[in-house]
């Protein structure tokens, strides 16, 4: 992927070159659609919210998983367990006594034990290996869950408390929005700041050649091992998030299938792009209801008579899922990051594009 | 300890083995011809079996003639998905390749159950005796017939690659692909090969299945089962795919055994595997047969 700058744009120090917003126009408008979006509650309606909650929330796990997969080139099918192990622990703090907010930190960090302790053999382990390893892992963990009664509630589910803080309780879509854009805007901050940094730097170099990297002095283990613990952070708190909204976590909700969706996130979004995890994730949050609403054009029409459609919309929505991942990697691998940029570069240069 | 029911289990499991061994096996051989991982191994199985299902029950042919005209649809199956979804993917890292494996695998289950809904369809009776008695033990007909395609299947493969000029091709395209490609292997036509091959093998397999407990998506978890084989026999080896489609298929009973006798924890059956999977990756990721990856620089 070519940096899409215009020429003439040259850093001549390292300060410029590691900025996150490369003109005052970029940050001035970043910060402009935080502001657009904090005034959402105001304008959109209910389903329009709980649809940004969920982009939200599954926004910070797939940045996790980007930063495991697109930025240190591991691979992990194991995603949603950790996303899981997150709701529970948060959940199960909360039971104990512990304030919500604190019980979403405490889940990160014990997520992130959690991961890493998966994550180790991720040291040895190369590729397809891996990927096997974290299958394993997220069968593992679901039985785990299933298993661990005094943990997840069983099968009957651990019911849990709303989100509050000094006494402001944020138990409706138009409160808990603004706990997720926090939560959204500090996780992807501390991602965007976490590849300024030199553990940021060995994590990209871990990826592009892990050979070199280790001949450079970068402890391959250590790196490895810390890229799954970031991501299980990501996925902890995200888990703890989803928990706290939905205000109940059922043991049968983290399954592979939704492993799948974080991966399809993030290599949607596009694999090594913080802003892309963000797209991907919206991309794929709001595939399902645009199948859902084609079918509603089609219903009772012919083609949805001789293709049954309206009974088998789950099956439609699992198959159109499986589809945009495997055409997205035919036609456009680098994702919509990438498009973007390229969107952009061309309104930049337009009408002289080279 | 009931000794008939650890009995009876074990065969069940070297039964059961048999045919996750015949799946790995085809898994194996996509994978040393084209580097692929295959993660839509089951979906190959579940497509054979309704396949063969539906030319059975809506046209009522015989089950001989529906089972060829199955195995002649995986063919041209196999080879479609080939030179449509993984040819364009060569040369791409493997984090895409595994990503389209998983995709086509979602499509094709829901595609299925689409297509077929989602209850378990039984096959229609093909043999008279459902089940024989072995030295006091109930063995289905159609495990043992399953035993004996294993074993077929296995000695045609041995056949293949050691004494045709395609089989020698496909090794010699496992082993090097650019040199292979050099001497003049036509390499497309093996990727392909094989997964024609890999396809018909894992559509015999789903067949035997179905007859047996019935055609549902649950085919597809044979997939899964799949990894545990493979990595304890080694990735890259079609006689370790077979000896450890066995000993899962032991494994899994032996533990299913252990637990309803003493530890009463539950769904050992189907998490067993993946304890030993995650032990066998720690040891000796290369597996008992594989060949250890040696890096240099």
């Amino acid at each position: 992927m070519t940096a899409q700058t215009p020429s003439g744009d040259f850093r001549t120090s390292y300060r410029a070159d590691t900025t996150i917003f490369p003109t005052a126009m970029s940050r001035n408008a970043a910060i402009a659609g935080i502001v657009l979006l904090a005034l959402t509650p105001f304008v959109a309606d209910r389903y329009i919210l709980s649809l940004m909650i969920q982009i939200g929330i599954l926004g910070i796990a797939a940045l996790g998983l980007n930063i495991l997969v697109g930025f240190t080139g591991q691979i992990s099918i194991g995603h949603s367990a950790f996303f899981g192990f997150g709701a529970f622990a948060s959940a199960y703090a909360v039971e104990h006594g512990v304030p919500v907010p604190l019980a979403i930190v405490f889940a990160g960090v014990v997520t992130t034990a959690v991961g890493m302790v998966f994550g180790l053999p991720a040291a040895r382990l190369k590729r397809l290996y891996l990927a096997i390893a974290t299958l394993a892992a997220q069968f593992i963990l679901e039985d785990f869950f299933a298993r661990a009664q005094w943990f997840t509630g069983g099968v009957a589910g651990r019911v849990t408390e709303p989100f509050s803080l000094f006494g402001w309780v944020a138990d409706r879509d138009e409160s808990y929005f603004y706990v997720v854009l926090a939560f959204v805007i500090i996780m992807y901050l501390m991602a965007a700041n976490l590849m300024r940094t030199r553990d940021g730097r060995a994590l990209v170099a871990v990826r592009d050649h892990y050979l070199s990297a280790e001949v450079m002095g970068i402890n391959l283990t250590r790196y490895r091992t810390l890229s799954f613990g970031i991501s299980s952070f990501y996925a902890g708190i995200a888990g703890a998030l989803y928990a706290h909204y939905l205000l109940f976590v059922s043991v049968e909700a983290f399954t592979i299938v939704f492993s799948i969706q974080f991966l399809a996130m993030a290599i949607i979004g596009g694999l090594g792009s913080v802003m892309g995890s963000l797209m991907g994730t919206a991309f794929m949050v709001l595939l399902p209801e645009f199948v859902q609403w084609s079918v509603e054009l089609l219903r009772g029409g012919v083609i949805d008579r001789a293709l049954k459609l309206a009974d088998s919309l789950s099956y439609l929505r699992e198959m159109v899922i499986g589809a945009v991942i495997v055409l997205f990697l035919i036609f456009e691998p680098d994702g919509l990051a990438h498009r973007w940029k390229q969107i952009k570069a061309y309104w930049k240069l337009y009408p002289f594009s080279h | 300890m009931n000794w008939t029911l650890l009995l009876q289990l074990v065969l069940n499991g070297l039964i059961v083995g048999a045919l996750y061994g015949v799946v790995a096996m085809s898994f194996v051989l996509i994978y040393k011809a084209s580097q692929v991982v295959n993660f839509a191994q089951g979906e190959f199985l579940l497509i054979g079996a309704w396949a063969c299902w539906w030319l059975l029950t809506t046209w009522q042919l015989p089950f001989i003639w529906g089972f060829l005209l199955t195995l002649v649809f995986m063919t041209l199956f196999g080879i479609a998905l080939e030179r449509i979804v993984l040819r364009p993917l060569i040369g791409e890292p493997i984090v895409s390749v595994i990503m389209v494996t998983i995709g086509l695998s979602i499509v094709f289950q829901a595609l299925m159950k689409w297509m077929f809904g989602v209850f378990a369809q039984p096959f229609p009776p093909i043999f008279t005796t459902q089940r024989i008695n072995i030295l006091g033990l109930e063995v289905q007909t159609v495990y043992l017939l399953s035993i004996a395609i294993s074993a077929v299947i296995l000695g045609v493969f041995a056949w293949f690659f050691r004494a045709t000029r395609y089989g020698l091709a496909m090794r010699a395209t496992a082993f090097d692909q650019q040199a292979a490609q050099s001497l003049g292997v036509p390499v497309r036509q093996v990727f392909a090969m094989s997964w024609a091959i890999s396809a018909v093998v894992s559509a015999v397999a789903g067949v035997v299945v179905g007859v047996v407990n019935g055609v549902s998506s649950a085919l597809s978890f044979y997939g899964i089962k799949v990894f545990p084989a493979v990595i304890l026999g080694g990735l890259d080896s079609i006689l370790g795919a077979v000896l450890g489609g066995l000993i899962v298929g032991v494994l899994e009973n032996t533990a299913e055994f252990v637990d309803s006798q003493f530890l009463h924890w539950g769904n050992m059956y189907q998490v067993a595997p993946f304890y030993v999977l995650i032990l066998i990756l720690m040891i000796r990721p290369y597996g008992l047969f594989g060949t250890k990856d040696i890096e240099r620089v």
